[in-house]
């Protein structure tokens, strides 16, 4: 009796799934070569991490007018509605996301060739806790699937916990290493830019759970 | 029953006096059933609709939405083989019952098409027709009623230097808004409106669903539309109606940002129809 209408429309929200993907993919990757510049001091993987930042921003900056294109054009209600309302908010994360991955490279070049004050150990741990966070995330929001998106969350207290040690420890590096305090700083700030990052995924998490239940739920608390 | 209706006519109370005793909810629709013949169009449904509320009734075409509107006025009772089960209570009367005097009925709850309809006479006498036809004769009287309706209605400023004109050499939008301001003339309380603006163009349907809007602070307004921006825009509740059932019936702002049923979520997005 019924038929299935609205191709067009389904076909363009694909479309821009697809781009949401691949913006995450990105600042996925910008953020893993960010890290690998600082733990290899490899300034010139810094330097292309830092130069590739505008890929990211104009694919925010594409997914925003097709989103807003498609709510003029095709009057999205109920889940629809939410939907594009969370591509906004989602890709505005993913940009974040992209600016840290520019920050953690920033500190790897104010780093530079320097010696590290000590073995780097604790930061990638900390970093990989971040990483699988932004992987849930991200598999939460291409599948709708509210439960990863609170198994995501649950790791934020992990990374918090984590960013208040390490920078308690590595301040206590600096009477004994005044010569390393500029390094030192960065690595604090690398770790803040970690802990930032936990936040964002956070953040997606959230949004996952908004578009699914049309409510707004605190993850983070 | 059928004097409580009569009574208040002869006792000239007017219906917003009236209204001032009454509970939040105008009508209430218990298990309403309508058949066609053997067919049944309306699946026993129960609502109750909000006094000075917008109610938008959707749902694909023969879902059964444009039958149980016809069915608050007896318009049904036009059609051969028409019959309902079940009841709708206006205040205290149930509208189904045999001994209801539909045309007082019908001057309570007025209904408003989706085409419109003038009678081919002057804007003025669209409005006094009815009037005069229930033995109002007295001029100044007429007169203010017009007035008071075709104001109500948005179209005064409008129509106010060529009242005698023909209705027909008015636009499509300016017909619809008369043919308003002529069931307004009535004094109603219910106002029901079978798809009013579906003919015609978009600003002279802005114009009227601003008119529905402001309509509401004086009358219960029940409208059927296929236009589900419209719904939206204009509506306190919405029930989503498919095959004869009541799916879903709740605020508009729920329905449109969060429905309950799957069902309503893929009619409201356009996923079917």
């Amino acid at each position: 009796m019924f038929m299935n209408t609205r191709s067009n429309f389904d076909e363009s929200l694909k479309e821009l799934k697809s781009m949401q993907l691949k913006m995450a993919g990105e600042a996925e990757t910008a953020i893993k070569n960010a890290m690998l510049a600082l733990l290899n001091q490899d300034i010139e993987l810094a330097h292309s991490v830092i130069n590739g930042d505008n890929v990211i921003d104009d694919l925010e900056y594409e997914i925003h007018e097709k989103a807003l294109m498609l709510i003029a054009r095709q009057s999205p209600v109920a889940k629809d509605l939410r939907r594009l309302h969370v591509a906004l908010r989602v890709s505005s994360e993913v940009e974040r996301l992209g600016d840290i991955a520019v920050n953690i490279a920033k500190s790897a070049v104010h780093i530079g060739n320097e010696k590290h004050v000590k073995e780097l150990i604790d930061i990638p741990h900390m970093m990989e806790i971040a990483l699988e966070m932004l992987t849930d995330a991200i598999t939460a929001f291409y599948s709708e699937d509210s439960a990863m998106a609170q198994k995501c969350a649950e790791k934020d207290d992990q990374v918090d916990k984590m960013f208040g040690e390490l920078v308690q420890e590595l301040l206590t590096y600096i009477p004994q290493n005044p010569d390393f305090t500029n390094q030192i700083i960065q690595l604090a700030f690398v770790c803040r830019f970690i802990e930032r990052m936990a936040d964002h995924s956070t953040n997606i998490a959230e949004n996952v759970v908004y578009l699914e239940t049309g409510k707004r739920y605190n993850l983070n608390a | 029953m059928v004097t409580a209706i009569k009574e208040r006519i002869t006792l000239d109370v007017t219906a917003q006096e009236y209204r001032e005793f009454q509970p939040e909810h105008i009508l209430t629709v218990k298990n309403l059933e309508i058949f066609y013949g053997e067919k049944r169009a309306v699946n026993g449904i129960s609502m109750d609709i909000g006094k000075n509320n917008v109610t938008a009734l959707i749902g694909p075409s023969g879902c059964g939405k444009s039958t149980f509107l016809r069915s608050i006025n007896r318009m049904n009772d036009l059609i051969p083989g028409a019959r309902a089960e079940g009841e709708i209570l206006y205040e205290d009367l149930n509208i189904l019952s045999d001994d209801i005097n539909v045309v007082a009925l019908r001057k309570e709850i007025g209904m408003v098409f989706q085409k419109p309809n003038p009678f081919p006479k002057s804007i003025y006498e669209n409005i006094t027709h009815a009037l005069k036809f229930a033995g109002m004769k007295k001029k100044s009287v007429l007169d203010e009623i017009v007035e008071e309706s075709l104001q109500k209605a948005a179209l005064w400023d409008e129509v106010k230097d060529r009242l005698h004109k023909s209705a027909l050499s008015l636009s499509g939008g300016q017909q619809q808004r008369l043919c308003i301001a002529r069931t307004i003339a009535m004094k109603p309380t219910v106002i029901l409106l079978d798809e009013p603006s579906s003919a015609l163009d978009p600003i002279s349907n802005a114009k009227v669903e601003d008119l529905i809007v402001d309509l509401k602070k004086d009358y219960s307004i029940i409208i059927v539309t296929h236009n589900m921006q419209q719904a939206s825009r204009i509506s306190d509740k919405t029930a989503f109606f498919l095959s004869g059932d009541l799916i879903e019936y709740d605020d508009t702002e729920k329905i449109f940002t969060n429905p309950s049923v799957q069902k309503t979520e893929e009619y409201i997005s356009g996923r079917f129809g």
